[in-house]
């Protein structure tokens, strides 16, 4: 009575039916996206913020988000956070993590970087402080009070200060960047994370032209080795980085596709585009 | 050691330490008191007193001046310090007291027959030193634990553990708490066998408190020169945003005030054998304002500031309760209200600002490129 029990086992966590043995705290893709979206609704109040949403992410791909003010792009970032539950709906990150049960924290330990509309670097400590406090380590107590960066670290770390264009700056004061440099150290404290799925809101928000030129190069610069999901209001930018472009209108998805058939779709255009 | 403070603060340090730590100790003990020379036992008393206070007020700057809690309650641990090592000095009285019994007078008083049994340990001096800091932090971790969980922050905070110490002072006013009452504990007799008020005993004391001092100093400046240091002004300044990060800041907070009141715990027993008494009036709600008053006197999140302003404000205070007693708590607002509005840093940031003003001229490149390149929006 002793056969391999792989189909049987359950709730170890460790083997699931598909018959492969899973790392426990690693996204599995092998069977599919890295973020799959199924009829999620949020409602506040009534108000539908989501309505059955669904999308999915494959690995490694560039998605960009647009929609009008008040569609739901927020509420749909806050639900992939763990920051609003879906009323119904399921949100999977992988196959084997359930975005609606895990803690906001677990879900960003798990791999999932957020960078909010409004740059939130912690100002009084440098640069290199604010990579360090989000580089992916073991981020309990006794840990940290013993930690020392170990070369690998600081190699990563001289790597994203590359990547966002402030080395040379690691030793300022975060609060002294501007605005445009405050959203590449967001960014850069995202990549030190290693995070499986990266998710921009409003990356270039309040940027000068030459600003935003930079973050389009870098967010190229990151297509391929990082999925990301980008929501910009910004149609230039999202021109210029597009791949397939999602339109969300009231809570929903309307269209969905290369940017140039979005673009002349007639409900797109009656919604947003047109204006 | 030149990671924790630089090369000159070391020399400070050692500077100060050797004058209160040895020279203040020989002129007490060695020099005659006929001599000008002498140090009499008030200064030593004093200054030991203000010693323990520093240890406090730099527990203080730990959980305000770089996780951004403001403890309006840290007298209390203070006090359950001085209380734990209290009733190993009551049991050290023995049969010495006015009625000749093995209990402290006021059980007599009270007419109970043997020890409450949470009096059991007070006998052994080692279980002393133990729960001088284990009490404290043991009710600090499961109020902190509670508090930090509910996310109470701020005002908040501030405010219950402002009433946790008041109910702990009504609680200890009680005469059948077994704690002595409103009378607390006092007529101590010995330590560890020695006589208490002897001038080696005192120095003794004087000692241990200095050398609590620098240790607390050293360590506490290990803790905010850690990665853990920097996760906690992080908490101060941006809290949620570090646990996106991935970071439980509930145990982050929970350890660093558990820290604090141990820290405070300790400074309080050693502060009771050498002010001769313990009593509720230790955990009344102004007593921990005046603690934070120190802190942000001496400047918040500097280490060394909260240490001066625990000096400079007793000081003030031991002048001012003999010179004007009535106008002390005047000026006491009226000092904090003034460093509040104009030194935000407190005595160290003025001094820091002092510093960099003469220094401005040499070095106006470097400030210049220390503006933001581009005006933020």
């Amino acid at each position: 009575m002793s056969e391999p029990a792989i189909h049987a086992l359950s709730g170890s966590g460790e083997v699931t039916g598909y018959g492969h043995v899973l790392k426990q705290d690693e996204v599995d893709t092998s069977h599919g996206p890295i973020l799959y979206l199924e009829d999620i609704t949020v409602s506040f109040d009534g108000f539908k913020a989501l309505n059955q949403l669904s999308l999915t992410i494959e690995r490694g791909e560039l998605r960009c988000v647009i929609g009008p003010n008040g569609a739901g792009k927020t509420t749909m970032m806050d639900v992939i956070t763990g920051k609003t539950r879906p009323d119904t709906g399921s949100a999977f990150f992988g196959q084997t993590f359930d975005l609606a049960r895990l803690p906001e924290t677990e879900i960003a330990r798990l791999g999932i970087g957020r960078k909010f509309q409004k740059p939130t670097v912690f100002e009084k400590h440098t640069v290199f402080e604010n990579l360090e406090l989000a580089m992916k380590t073991d981020k309990r107590v006794r840990p940290t009070l013993l930690a020392q960066l170990s070369p690998p670290q600081r190699d990563l770390i001289a790597r994203t200060l590359k990547t966002i264009r402030l080395d040379g700056q690691e030793h300022r004061p975060a609060g002294l960047l501007s605005h445009g440099q405050k959203q590449w150290l967001e960014i850069g404290m995202l990549l030190v994370q290693e995070p499986e799925l990266i998710l921009l809101d409003e990356p270039v928000a309040g940027m000068t032209d030459a600003e935003t030129d930079r973050t389009a190069e870098l967010i190229l610069e990151l297509e391929g080795s990082h999925s990301i999901m980008v929501v910009e209001h910004d149609m230039d930018f999202v021109n210029r980085i597009a791949r397939t472009v999602t339109v969300l209108h009231e809570g929903s998805v309307l269209a969905e596709g290369p940017m140039n058939v979005v673009q002349n779709d007639e409900r797109v255009i009656e919604v947003y585009l047109g204006r | 050691m030149t990671r924790l403070f630089p090369l000159r603060a070391w020399s400070a340090i050692l500077a100060v330490t050797s004058l209160l730590l040895v020279v203040l100790p020989v002129l007490h003990l060695a020099v005659p008191e006929t001599s000008p020379l002498h140090v009499s036992s008030f200064w030593i008393t004093l200054v030991g007193k203000f010693m323990c206070y520093a240890v406090v007020a730099l527990a203080m700057d730990l959980i305000w001046g770089y996780t951004g809690i403001l403890s309006l309650g840290q007298g209390l641990f203070f006090a359950l310090g001085g209380y734990v090592f209290g009733m190993y000095l009551m049991r050290q009285i023995g049969r010495d007291g006015v009625y000749k019994s093995d209990l402290p007078d006021f059980m007599v008083f009270l007419d109970w027959k043997e020890f409450p049994w949470y009096w059991a340990l007070s006998d052994s001096f080692i279980w002393t030193l133990v729960l001088v800091a284990a009490v404290p932090g043991l009710v600090a971790f499961i109020f902190g634990f509670f508090a930090f969980r509910s996310r109470i922050k701020g005002v908040y905070f501030s405010i219950i553990t402002q009433a946790l110490t008041y109910a702990a002072m009504l609680a200890f006013f009680r005469n059948d708490m077994g704690f002595g009452g409103n009378n607390g504990f006092t007529d101590f007799k010995r330590i560890l066998g020695f006589p208490i008020t002897a001038p080696e005993t005192r120095t003794a004391l004087y000692v241990l408190s200095g050398l609590l001092l620098l240790g607390s100093l050293v360590l506490a400046r290990w803790i905010v020169a850690s990665k853990f240091g920097r996760v906690l002004t992080a908490i101060r300044d941006q809290e949620s945003r570090l646990m996106f990060l991935g970071y439980r800041t509930l145990y982050f907070k929970l350890a660093i005030w558990t820290l604090a009141a141990m820290m405070s715990g300790i400074a309080g027993a050693l502060y009771v054998p050498q002010v001769g008494i313990i009593n509720p009036g230790e955990m009344s709600p102004a007593n921990s304002i005046e603690i934070a008053i120190w802190a942000a006197v001496g400047g918040r999140g500097t280490l060394f500031g909260p240490i001066l302003g625990a000096f400079a404000v007793n000081g003030a205070k031991t002048w001012f309760t003999v010179a004007y007693p009535e106008l002390w708590l005047y000026f006491l607002g009226l000092l904090f209200v003034l460093v509040t509005l104009l030194l935000p840093r407190g005595l160290v940031g003025l001094a820091e600002s002092l510093r960099s003003r003469r220094t401005t001229s040499s070095e106006s490149a470097t400030v210049l490129d220390a503006k933001p390149q581009e005006a933020s929006s």
